[in-house]
């Protein structure tokens, strides 16, 4: 149904509930110029690029929503003159080192320069030069490239309700920073590169690593090894003028040959292991009625968003390393025998649509004895870079095939790529083992699709299974909120951090269109339905990988490859400390929680502070009020030197205190 | 004010604590009185801490960095220390007019302030400039500690901040 037509440079469109006169230009086929205009948030109108003429009115598409009968135009003289100030101010204060940016050719600003058609900039930069902020495992911020659009500070804030980023001060003293002024790596950011992924700069960017790989694919004494993840075969093409959701695997895998990679894979291969390990989890979980409702673990946002901001939840994650790590596990451990080479020789380069990846690769839980498990996370947008770099014609190469043994993959490892794949996948290991008999039908098409937060029911072998499935953090946060509060019945619970799952990963090539989501995941449920192999209990590499390398499923071997632990940690700004005078060391070391937010909590620390006044214990004893202590949920609220005290009252604690002294 | 959080006053730290915890309740740790709840605490402090910012963050759970651009945005909060007793300069055009320059650069020798130093590092006096404080008939005006001086001359301020540093030798 239209709510009416509305005229484009003389274009009669119909409407469709489009939010802006911008939005409905787009899809019909009119680009009007923006930087702060993004499906994925709210709409903002900052930049001031997207003026169009509404019936002689100048004014921001972004923020006018479509009416019948509007006449608009997009493209007159007085509004390319408006346009070309507004772009002119912007350059004035950015770093043009185009040519160096990793930016360079897909970067919006530069695109919109040229499209303008901004000869010169008149203007000399004001703005007070600000470090770039390396520290963090996968991103990188150089603030002077910075438009201040705020892209990025709606998606943390928005679509993952963390809100690390936001601006400071005010006019041309604007900036975006972490609170403080604090480099990444020290505050709560859980790296999915939502901020990289909206920005339209080079002001935000995955952390580039191209040259650590290159330096191994040089190095003759190390055996290369390559997997690419499900998400990646459906955007890579659009750096070489493929439309989303085309499915190049093979092409892919022959890039990556090319590339002088030894061995390649694909880690759809891994996430049929996933599968198998953890519906098997599942199953038991739900037999034996335990920690429940079960999280999935793939993503890797998620999983240090839980340790972070849910640490009394973090049993609820299922033991499962991601398909990433577990195939990094099953390579460090099987190739050396296989191809009779050193551990230490082997390198793993996983190729991820993610950001986070690169985190959760450098992890300390996932090196042993010095030897990372995945030694290098290239984004898509890297791997892209590898290619034109290397001078392949990505048009011309001939599709190749991938490696045994771990070569093969199911339609179930492939679907990991978008959300509700994971859980479909689940489901077709899950009921096949809870009703005894061979699946007739692989599709489970109610856990598809694109909003946020679904829900679906499945009655299997008398036995109902409630499920959620979850993109984006602030919906993670909504139904993590509604578990603590008891109100929530599910049993299985998918959460991928970026709307839409991994196709959408802050790590594949950058896309404005506003239905590049939805034919990224059409592409992967066409490439499964085209299987032959559609479940990963099916899939006769992993059977085999079992009976040669793992031995059972969930075994000992198993669970030391496949399976990892989790840390509740605190956050960056959990600790209350400016009580004190003086070192913390050599002194009694007592910690109050303040983690229930209650005036008990409160009042009790004020007593520790007034007696350690009193007695003029300042030189014996540190204080500290915390927002973090392990085992809070349990009724532990203070502890003094490292023991804990349970529902201590000042009595309690003063004693705890004489006693350390 | 009843929290003891008048201009002037030491407080301890522990009182300090006890203060920001009654402001929090208060307001009922609600989000949208985030300004007057860091106005409030920077009574207390003279200035907001970054230990207080995360500390009122978690309180109200919001992120710190929303906190921390509140309080860059207003020219009201200032995030550094801030001396014990405050000296507000008026450099508004009937001020200046009136000769309040040698006022502020008598009060800077006195102080041991250089000109880009607006705190003493005994941390006892901090120095602010502004604009107008609506009493031009008073002109040249400086506030001390909330306590309006007109018609100020460089002597004239010098005996009040000797009164002062009197007053504190005194409390050692």
């Amino acid at each position: 149904m239209s709510d009416g037509i509305i005229t484009i440079n003389g274009k009669q469109i119909p409407i469709n509930g489009e939010r802006s006169i911008l939005e409905l230009a787009k899809k019909a086929g009119i680009d009007i110029p923006t930087f702060c205009n993004h499906a994925d948030l709210s709409v903002y109108g900052a930049c001031r690029l997207c003026l169009v003429d509404i019936d002689g009115r100048i004014v921001t598409s972004c923020t006018t929503k479509p009416q019948d009968g509007m006449k608009v135009l997009t493209n007159t003289d007085e509004i390319r003159k408006l346009r070309k100030v507004a772009l002119e101010l912007i350059l004035a204060d950015h770093n043009k080192s185009c040519p160096t940016c990793d930016k360079n050719n897909t970067c919006e600003l530069q695109k919109l320069t040229r499209v303008i058609g901004v000869e010169n900039v008149r203007f000399k930069p004001t703005r007070k030069p600000r470090p770039i902020d390396n520290s963090s495992d996968s991103l990188t911020r150089d603030p002077s490239k910075c438009v201040l659009c705020g892209n990025c500070v709606r998606a943390c804030n928005e679509v993952q309700g963390i809100g690390v980023l936001d601006f400071a001060k005010r006019g041309s003293n604007a900036y975006v920073t972490p609170c403080l002024d604090k480099p990444l790596s020290e505050v709560d950011c859980v790296l999915c590169g939502r901020c990289a992924a909206v920005c339209p700069t080079g002001a935000i960017l995955p952390k580039n690593e191209i040259e650590k790989v290159m330096a191994a694919l040089n190095d003759p004494t190390k055996k290369t090894v390559v997997h690419m993840a499900p998400a990646v075969r459906v955007s890579l093409g659009e750096a070489f003028g493929e439309e989303p959701g085309e499915v190049l695997t093979n092409k892919i895998a022959a890039c990556l040959r090319m590339l002088g990679f030894d061995l390649v894979f694909d880690t759809s291969f891994s996430a049929d292991l996933t599968i198998v390990e953890e519906a098997t989890e599942f199953v038991n979980r739900v037999i034996k009625g335990e920690k429940l409702p079960q999280f999935t673990s793939c993503c890797p946002a998620w999983v240090r968003y839980v340790e972070l901001f849910y640490p009394d939840l973090k049993d609820n994650l299922s033991s499962c390393r991601s398909p990433m790590q577990m195939f990094g596990g099953v390579i460090k451990d099987a190739l050396p025998g296989e191809l009779g080479v050193d551990k230490k020789d082997i390198f793993n380069v996983a190729i991820m649509p993610c950001t986070a990846k690169k985190h959760e690769a450098a992890l300390e839980r996932f090196t042993h004895d010095g030897i990372r498990d995945t030694d290098v996370v290239l984004t898509t947008q890297e791997l892209a870079q590898m290619i034109e770099g290397a001078g392949i014609n990505f048009k011309k190469v001939a599709p190749d095939k991938f490696d045994k043994p771990f070569g093969d993959f199911s339609g179930g490892g492939v679907i990991f790529g978008v959300t509700g794949g994971v859980t479909e996948a689940a489901l077709r290991f899950a009921v096949e083992k809870l009703t005894g008999e061979k699946l007739q039908n692989s599709d489970f098409v109610e856990v598809r699709g694109q909003e946020g937060i679904r829900t679906a029911q499945y009655t299997v072998a008398g036995k109902t299974i409630r499920l959620a499935l979850v993109s984006g953090l602030a919906n993670a946060k909504k139904v993590c909120d509604e578990i603590r509060a008891g109100k929530c019945n599910y049993d299985l619970i998918e959460v991928m951090a970026c709307p839409g799952g991994c196709i959408n990963g802050a790590g594949q090539i950058r896309n404005t269109d506003f239905d590049y989501r939805q034919k990224r995941s059409a592409g992967i449920y066409n490439n499964d339905k085209s299987m032959e192999l559609r479940n990963s209990q099916d899939n006769p590499d992993i059977k085999a990988c079992y009976e040669k390398f793992l031995g059972e499923i969930g075994g000992e071997k198993a669970h030391h490859l496949l399976h990892t632990y989790y840390h509740s940690q605190p956050t960056s700004t959990s600790s209350v400390d400016i009580f004190n005078t003086g070192k913390k060391e050599g002194k009694v070391s007592v910690k109050v929680s303040l983690a229930g937010r209650t005036k008990e909590e409160t009042n009790l620390l004020s007593e520790v502070l007034n007696f350690i006044d009193s007695e003029k214990l300042q030189d014996k004893v540190y204080v500290e009020g915390t927002f973090f202590l392990p085992k809070w949920e349990e009724g532990v609220n203070a502890e003094v030197n490292g023991i804990t005290l349970s529902k201590a009252d000042i009595n309690a604690v003063k004693d705890a205190i004489k006693k350390a002294i | 004010m009843t929290d003891g959080t008048q201009t002037g006053e030491v407080l301890t730290r522990t009182q300090q604590f006890e203060s920001i915890c009654k402001i929090l309740e208060e307001f009922e740790y609600r989000e949208e009185k985030l300004i007057p709840i860091l106005q409030r605490i920077q009574d207390v402090y003279h200035y907001l801490p970054k230990e207080i910012i995360e500390f009122v963050a978690n309180s109200i759970k919001i992120p710190a960095s929303r906190i921390y651009g509140v309080a860059t945005f207003y020219s009201h909060f200032t995030l550094e220390p801030k001396g014990k007793h405050l000296i507000r300069c008026c450099n508004g055009t009937a001020c200046h007019v009136k000769q309040s320059i040698p006022i502020i650069n008598a009060i800077r020798k006195k102080l041991n302030m250089q000109e880009g130093k607006n705190t003493s590092d005994d941390l006892l006096f901090s120095i602010e400039i502004v604009s107008c404080l609506g009493a031009c008939g008073l002109a040249p005006v400086v506030v001390i500690d909330g306590e309006v001086h007109g018609q100020m001359s460089p002597a004239k301020v010098e005996a009040l901040l000797d009164k002062i540093l009197k007053k504190e030798a005194g409390n050692e």
